[in-house]
This record gives structure tokens, C-alpha cells and sequence, in this order.
């Protein structure tokens, strides 16, 4: 039989406030245990939570770029479990009034196709502490630092349809978020991580199978490989006769397979109710006019703008514009370059990116500067060098010894572009290798290579390529 | 609306309260009893009336996004029963 898969997505993206949700202790990470863990956030008696301007703003901006409504009035409810990493014995979050609702992204697929998302809502939320179970006997350490820094919870509608779809779509709300400047994405430090709600059905059935719940994922291939694995365990559950049961299950990364959380870690019996420490949230049109004057270019704008001036291919402007800071890079390169996009683009993707891979930098640690490297490509495109050259001269940008001109003058890599000097260097070539010229004469044309490759190596690289071809075709046929 | 016996232990469950077997049915006639004066609520007619989500006729005040906290990490650590090295210890939770 054929089935369908059906896949919903709950991101939390842990917001980059200064301070906490509903207190004025500091969120940054990696603080000694419990430092930045204040009355409010202990839950200690007789304290009141005040709602953070900066989460609220961080939510509507990301209403504004994902196209939902603002709630002109939301509120915050509890909800109601037990675990000693919440001290007050429930979560504040947002029940059925989110603040923003109803928007959409649209998502690539490899096949260049596009497909449009739909994103229920997204709502506010604390964080809860941190559990350490390891290095204790008997006892388990808690952690409150990280208690009440604020999350937004971002609830997609069950529009994916693959486990690339749905990794498509985590990597476009982290994008999404980046850009905004409202999330670090940083994945392996847990502000960015998602659950995921599959199910199957029979292909053409209208109604939804019975969905499991994964959670906690906390990166693009986990996620992938979760699915694929949750995907065909529920079809072999379907297959061989039985039922999918409506549960919460873990990916064991290790494994790379999903497995049942025992039922009593579930028992979600959450008893929500509006918190009555909390008035209900009002956003009116000044705060969401000021919020959208912040709004920065988005993705996909920027992506058509990259087509559309610099002349770049779908797939170059998709790379380019997978983060702000990568497309200011690249921006940045191409204006220093005089406009040339396309070469910008090549090296920005290609050398840059395979130098700073091997490196472990990020775009912004790059030694290379968009300057520098737009210099460089003067060079390349005024014919000061060759495009092989160039290699060198960015390896030796990379180590520091300075701009493009200085590493040219330095080691005298400039292109030899002087017809006569060219001609001397075909001449001794063609006569050091009468048996190649034969056979090239007698139709091996194939031998051009190994002629433009002896010049080359004669001019230590230097000789103008195009020249050379052009100089050598005249000469042999002599 | 008249609660189980067994409704009230999952209820006393969720609440983290041990309930002796001989009280159970005082319990569930109470809660019972509660759960009849909100039927009797249900009953009328809230046409046209918005849900009323806090008491209060003001908005939620916002706090600019600043940290105003020091760490009282020592002083709060003082009345926990159990710490060490900067955490609170409590009873295992994991097996």
C-alpha cells in the first residue's frame, strides 16, 4: 500500500533577551550554576512575574515575517506538572489566546519546487531549569539559570509531507529567526530545537492516522533521521496488523531510532488555567509600527534581490542568503569587486567557504575581509592575475600577508600578458617536443592541453591562459 | 456531577497529596459538591458575554528588557535543605 506521511513541527526558539521572561535576571549562557537564578524565577513565596517588553516585541516580529495576526489581546495560562527543575510546579505559557497566529513560510525543495507552510501559532513561554544526573548518588543537582528565560514556541500546521519537508522548514524558521535577530540558533546549546507530531495514512484517506509525538530534537539530521525511522516503524506497526498508539517517544541519537517514553514520565494531565499573577497581554498598533519599522530584510526578499542585481543563479542566492551575516559577507565582497557578483559569488561559496570549513570559523571570524577579497577579484577581473593565481593569492591573504597587491607584488604573480614574452616561451616549448607537435599536426588535437600545459608551467602559471590557447593554436598550425 | 473514588486519587496524584483510603469518600462528596455549584454556573446563559480572563480591567504592564537582578545565589542557598557545588540537590528523579 502507499502511504502518506503527515508532519507537524513545534520549534522553541529560545529568544535573545537580556533578561529573563518575567524577571530581571540575566539569560546569558554558561553563568555558574544558580547565579542568574533570582526570587521570581525560584518561585519563592509572594513574588509576581512582570512580562518582558523585548519576548513581546521578538514574538511580533516574528508574527510580522511569517504573515500572522497580532493578537490585540493575548494571555498567559499554567501549566500544571511536576519535575524539581520547575520550582513553582507549573510552566507559564500561552494556552488558547497566543499572541501571534495564522501565518505561513514558504519552503524550497531540493527539486527547486517551492511549498507553502502553514504556521498556526506561535506563542510565549518560560523555560524550565536544568536536571544534572550525572556525578551524584542518590541525588540529582538542579540548575535554575536557565529557568524563565523566554522561549517562543512556534506551532507549524500538519502541511509537511516528508522528512525533507520538514527539515526544509526548520532550516527556513531558523533562518527566518537569525535574521531577525531574535534567536542565537544555536542548536547545540539547545536555543534551537524542535518536536515533531507524524503520523501515516493510507494515500487518498482524508482523515489523519494516530500520531506520535518526538521530542526534543536538537539538529537537521536528528530530525531526519527520527522521522524516517518513526515514518517506517509506523508503517510496519499499520503492515503487520496492529495499531499506532497516540504516545510521546525519544530519538536516541545513537541508535538513530525512536523509542517509547515510559508512561509515567507522560501522564499529561497538564490543567491549564489562566494565571491570575498575570493581566492579559494588550499590543496595540503603535508597539507592532514599531516593531515593523525594526523589521530587517528577510530571507527571500533578499534572495530576489541577489537574482535580480548581481545576475546570480537560484541556487547561489539560496546559499548566499542562508544567513545575514554570510549575505553582508558576500555583499560586501561583490561592491569591492566592482559589481562583479557571479566571481564574487563563486568565491565567497567556493574557496572561502571550503577555507573556513576547514578551519572551523565562522563567516565573521574569517581572516580574509569582504575587502580584501573584493580587492582580489580586481585583479582577477582587470586581468592582473589568472584565476589560478588567484588561488594563491588567497591562500596567502588567508596567512597574512596582507591585501591582494601587496601578496602580487611580493611573490610577483602578475599575469605575463606581453604577446612577445608569451611567443618566446611557445617557441621553446613547440621545439623541446617535435614528437608532440607531429602528432598534434596530424590531428591529435587533444594535445592542445599538454602544450597549454608546458607554457603554463614555463610561465610558473603566470601566462594569461587565454592568450596562451589562442597564441599556441596560431603557432601549431604554422 | 459526582466524583469517583478513583477520580479524587488522580486528582490528589496530579496534586502530589496523600490521601488516606477512609477519607476518600468525605473527598469525593466535597469536590462533588463543587463541581455542582460550577454546573450550576454553566446553566446560565453567558450569550454574548466575553470570557473573563482576570478580574481586573487593565492590561498586563511590560518591563523594558533589562537585568536588574544581582546574584543572591549564597542567600537562597542558605535555606535550601540540601546544595553542593553551586546546585540544589533534591532526591533522584531518574532511575
Amino acid at each position: 500500500m502507499e502511504w502518506e506521511v503527515v508532519i507537524g513541527l513545534e520549534i522553541h526558539a529560545q529568544l535573545a533577551t537580556r533578561s529573563k521572561i518575567f524577571s530581571g535576571a540575566s539569560t546569558s549562557y554558561g553563568a555558574e550554576p544558580n547565579t542568574q537564578a533570582c526570587a521570581v524565577d525560584l518561585g519563592l513565596p509572594g513574588v509576581l512575574p512582570v512580562l518582558n517588553k523585548g519576548a513581546v516585541a521578538m514574538a511580533v516580529k516574528l508574527g510580522l515575517a511569517t504573515g500572522c495576526t497580532i493578537a490585540p489581546r493575548s494571555e498567559f495560562a499554567r501549566k500544571n506538572y511536576f519535575y524539581p527543575d520547575l520550582p513553582k510546579g507549573y510552566q507559564i505559557s500561552q494556552y488558547d489566546l497566543p499572541v501571534v497566529h495564522d501565518g505561513a513560510v514558504t519552503i524550497e525543495l531540493d527539486d527547486g519546487s517551492t511549498k507553502r507552510i502553514g504556521v498556526t501559532r506561535a506563542h510565549l513561554e518560560e523555560d524550565a531549569g536544568k536536571s544534572l544526573h550525572e556525578g551524584f548518588e542518590g541525588v540529582t543537582g538542579i540548575d535554575l539559570n536557565r529557568a524563565g528565560t523566554p522561549l517562543l514556541e512556534i506551532v507549524s500546521e500538519p502541511d509537511i509531507r516528508s522528512s525533507a519537508e520538514a527539515v526544509a522548514y526548520m532550516k527556513k524558521i531558523h533562518t527566518l529567526v537569525r535574521y531577525l535577530g531574535i534567536c542565537d540558533g544555536n542548536m547545540q546549546e539547545g536555543s534551537f530545537r524542535c518536536d515533531a507530531n507524524v503520523s501515516v495514512r493510507p494515500a487518498g484517506q482524508a482523515e489523519f492516522g494516530t500520531r506520535t509525538e518526538i521530542k526534543n530534537v536538537n539538529s537537521f539530521r536528528f530530525v531526519q533521521q527520527a522521522l524516517d525511522h518513526e515514518v517506517e516503524r509506523q508503517i510496519d506497526v499499520i503492515e503487520s496488523g496492529g495499531k499506532v498508539v497516540q504516545e510521546t517517544r525519544l530519538f536516541d541519537a545513537v541508535k538513530g531510532e525512536t523509542r517509547s517514553m515510559r508512561t509515567k514520565e507522560e501522564a499529561n494531565d497538564y490543567r491549564y488555567f489562566p494565571d491570575p499573577d498575570l493581566l492579559p497581554l494588550e499590543i496595540d498598533e503603535a508597539l507592532v509600527e514599531e516593531v515593523r519599522s525594526e523589521l530587517p530584510e528577510l530571507p527571500d526578499a533578499k534572495k530576489q534581490r541577489f537574482m535580480d542585481d548581481y545576475a546570480l543563479p537560484a541556487y547561489d542566492a539560496s546559499v548566499l542568503t542562508a544567513s545575514r551575516e554570510l549575505a553582508d559577507y558576500f555583499e560586501a565582497t561583490a561592491e569591492a569587486a566592482g559589481g562583479e557578483g557571479k566571481l564574487a559569488a563563486n568565491w565567497v561559496m567556493g574557496e572561502l567557504s571550503g577555507a573556513l570549513n576547514k578551519a572551523g570559523l565562522d563567516i565573521t571570524e574569517s581572516p580574509v575581509s569582504p575587502a580584501m577579497l573584493g580587492g582580489m577579484l580586481r585583479r582577477v577581473s582587470d586581468q592582473t592575475i589568472s584565476g589560478k593565481i588567484a588561488k594563491q593569492v588567497f591562500e596567502a591573504m588567508w596567512n597574512g600577508e596582507g591585501d591582494a597587491d601587496t601578496v602580487i607584488d611580493k611573490h610577483g604573480l602578475k599575469q605575463v600578458t606581453d604577446t612577445g614574452a608569451i611567443e618566446a616561451m611557445i617557441d621553446e616549448v613547440i621545439a623541446a617536443n617535435p614528437e608532440q607537435v607531429a602528432q598534434y599536426q596530424a590531428g591529435k588535437d587533444k594535445l592542445l592541453g599538454f602544450f597549454v600545459g608546458q607554457v603554463m608551467k614555463a610561465s610558473k602559471g603566470k601566462a594569461n591562459p587565454e592568450q596562451v590557447n589562442e597564441l599556441l593554436r596560431k603557432k601549431l598550425a604554422e | 456531577m459526582s466524583l469517583s473514588n478513583e477520580q479524587v486519587n488522580e486528582i490528589a496524584h496530579l496534586a502530589r497529596l496523600r490521601v488516606d483510603e477512609a477519607d476518600l469518600p468525605e473527598y469525593a462528596s466535597n469536590l462533588s459538591a463543587i463541581l455542582s455549584f460550577v454546573d450550576a454556573m454553566n446553566a446560565a446563559d453567558t450569550t454574548g458575554v466575553e470570557p473573563l480572563a482576570h478580574p481586573l480591567e487593565m492590561p498586563q504592564r511590560l518591563r523594558e528588557d533589562a537585568v536588574t537582578e544581582e546574584n543572591q545565589r549564597e542567600r537562597f542557598q542558605a535555606v535550601a535543605p540540601q546544595v553542593e557545588a553551586g546546585l540544589y540537590l533534591v532526591p533522584r528523579v531518574i532511575e
